[in-house]
């Protein structure tokens, strides 16, 4: 009793709580008062700018005045608009080649580092510090690594032409892409390893009386074994990727011209740039919407929601 | 058979990341060591010259010695929210068998898909209209509300592995939950609170959005907003700029030699289980 007072747990609600419960156990249970401050907090500073979100979708605003309800007007504005267009295939266009280029990178990284050998182990360590930086930190580093006068590509000029990677879509893009993966890489290669350490030895000491060799083994034993941590790896890369925002305002400003103007950053400009905060939250709904939807096929695919279950029934 | 032989092409990919890794870091590094003329003249990759710390120096006296104490500020204030309200939620979650209970569950992971670009909009008028704008503590709410969803994830995952039986034996004696969640369930998840404490601060001191849209002036800049102002306005002075990033890095690598362990279980419990 040393700490600050918890939640005041009056025991009237512990008993309706706890007698729901079966048998013995229903005793000394916490009442829903405990968990009171966390939701009220969360409640406010989460769920209600959600809610807000949904209701300014349909209006239009620019701050100052009263929001005025306009129906479905951001969302047709938005369908039209051809720049809102472009953002969304270009976030999808990010987002896939992020997949394709950070999954078999950290599927082998993973796999790798899950040997318990000790040079393996400090360079893991060492694997995992860009994932301990800011995006900001990242970006403004690599924004200076990369820069066409004083950077690295002034200097490689036979590796990178005229050494300016941010002047084309092309190299923007790809700038983007892997400044993504330098950062993110470690995350994934984490789950990977976990993954590929809990696979059954036992199932590689019949695949090697059977003569298969290492790559065959990959092939046909540890690549199968990750097929949860794939599914959970990409979808975590999918909302990752969809609502990536400081690398491009830290890199690309968007740029050049609107090439690089994923649908996250152009929200950000049409709410602090142009001030349209009704057509701002139309998008911000949708990435919601998106991300929703794959978060809700996580929590089904790993049977979070259903701890009662495995725990309580004893 | 037991012993495989060396896997030499895995060897290679290992040591060609390496230098992935590794290549900006060490242009960092050598490049805060120099002063600006030198950095233009030998370029990205020459060893420092004339050895100076001007850079750390400069920066400091110009503005970041204050972001850093805002950071400080706000990690701490975030970290101390967290640690309050996340452990007695986790346990109601865990041990209680309400019907509101599992909906305020349900509730905090559907927050794990609320990305906090989609409700800054909303949050901008929110903290305005409390008179928060321009304040840490307007920043400090949201981004404690943020890292709420995962840190319950991760608390609740450690609280469950109790054993019933150890509950039992507390409540036969007639133990109220509130001496249960002091004397037996906190001190058994210690690992999964400085878990959150490592999340929750990682999360604080490398926030940029919320600082980004929710504060203007100098006083209240913390140290990330700092490095994109530094890198707007006067980003030819590579040197300074880099130093900037070096500074803002640093307590985070302190913290990742001593309590790497904790913190990459907290991201194991992000994406792992």
């Amino acid at each position: 009793m040393t700490r600050n007072a918890p939640p005041p747990a009056d025991s009237g609600a512990v008993r309706s709580a706890g007698s729901s419960g079966s048998g013995s156990s229903g005793a000394g249970r916490p009442g829903f008062l405990w968990a009171v401050p966390a939701a009220v907090f969360f409640g406010l500073f989460a769920i209600v700018p959600l809610i807000m979100v949904a209701v300014l979708s349909f209006a239009s605003w620019d701050g100052l005045s009263d929001p005025e309800f306009t129906g479905l007007d951001n969302w047709r504005t938005l369908l039209d608009d051809p720049v809102m267009i472009k953002s969304l295939w270009l976030s999808v266009l990010l987002t896939v080649l992020g997949v394709a280029v950070q999954t078999p990178l950290s599927i082998l990284l993973g796999v790798w580092a899950a040997g318990h050998q000790r040079n393996r182990a400090v360079l893991s360590a060492i694997y995992f510090v860009p994932l301990l930086l800011s995006i900001a930190a990242v970006s403004v580093l690599w924004r200076a690594v990369l820069d066409p006068n004083l950077g690295v590509p002034a200097h490689a000029t036979w590796l990178f032409g005229d050494g300016n990677l941010f002047g084309t879509q092309a190299t923007a893009i790809g700038v983007l892409v892997f400044v993504s993966t330098w950062q993110f890489t470690p995350l994934h290669t984490l789950i990977y390893q976990g993954a590929a350490r809990a696979v059954p030895p036992v199932l590689y000491q019949a695949a090697q009386i059977d003569g298969a060799g290492r790559v065959r083994q990959f092939f046909h034993i540890t690549l199968p074994q990750l097929r949860n941590s794939i599914i959970t790896s990409v979808i975590l890369m999918v909302v990752g990727g969809l609502t990536t925002f400081d690398t491009v305002l830290i890199l690309t400003q968007g740029g050049p011209g609107s090439d690089t103007t994923i649908s996250a950053y152009y929200m950000y400009q049409k709410a602090f740039k142009s001030f349209d905060y009704g057509a701002a939250s139309a998008i911000a709904l949708l990435l919601v919407l998106v991300s929703t939807v794959i978060s809700l096929i996580v929590v089904r695919l790993s049977g979070y929601d259903k701890m009662r279950s495995t725990m309580e029934g004893l | 058979m037991r012993k495989s032989r060396p896997n030499h092409l895995a060897g290679f990919g290992s040591l060609v990341w390496l230098l992935v890794v590794g290549l900006p870091l060490y242009v960092m590094l050598v490049a805060t060591f120099q002063s600006r003329p030198d950095y233009a003249a030998n370029g990205p990759l020459a060893f420092p010259e004339h050895f100076t710390l001007d850079n750390y120096v400069n920066d400091l006296n110009s503005g970041f010695a204050q972001y850093f104490l805002n950071t400080v500020i706000v990690t701490v204030c975030v970290v101390g929210i967290v640690v309050l309200l996340v452990p007695p939620l986790a346990y109601t979650i865990v041990r209680s068998r309400g019907r509101a209970t599992t909906t305020v569950f349900r509730l905090f992971l559907l927050g794990l898909a609320i990305p906090s670009q989609a409700v800054i909009v909303p949050m901008f008028f929110v903290i305005s209209e409390a008179g928060l704008y321009d304040n840490l503590i307007g920043v400090i709410l949201p981004t404690a509300a943020f890292a709420m969803p995962v840190c319950a994830l991760i608390l609740t995952g450690v609280m469950r592995d109790i054993t019933p039986d150890l509950y039992e034996a507390m409540t036969v004696d007639g133990a109220s939950p509130r001496r249960v969640f002091f004397q037996l369930v906190l001190p058994l998840s210690r690992s999964g609170v400085s878990t959150i404490v490592v999340f929750s601060a990682l999360q604080a001191w490398n926030g940029f959005l919320f600082p980004l849209v929710l504060t203007q002036s100098v006083e209240t800049k913390v140290i990330t907003l700092g490095l994109y102002d530094f890198q707007t306005e006067r980003g030819v002075d590579t040197p300074g700029l880099l130093a900037a990033v070096v500074l803002s890095m640093l307590p985070i690598l302190i913290v990742y030699l001593f309590a790497r362990r904790a913190l990459v279980q907290g991201l194991m419990g992000v994406g792992g289980k």
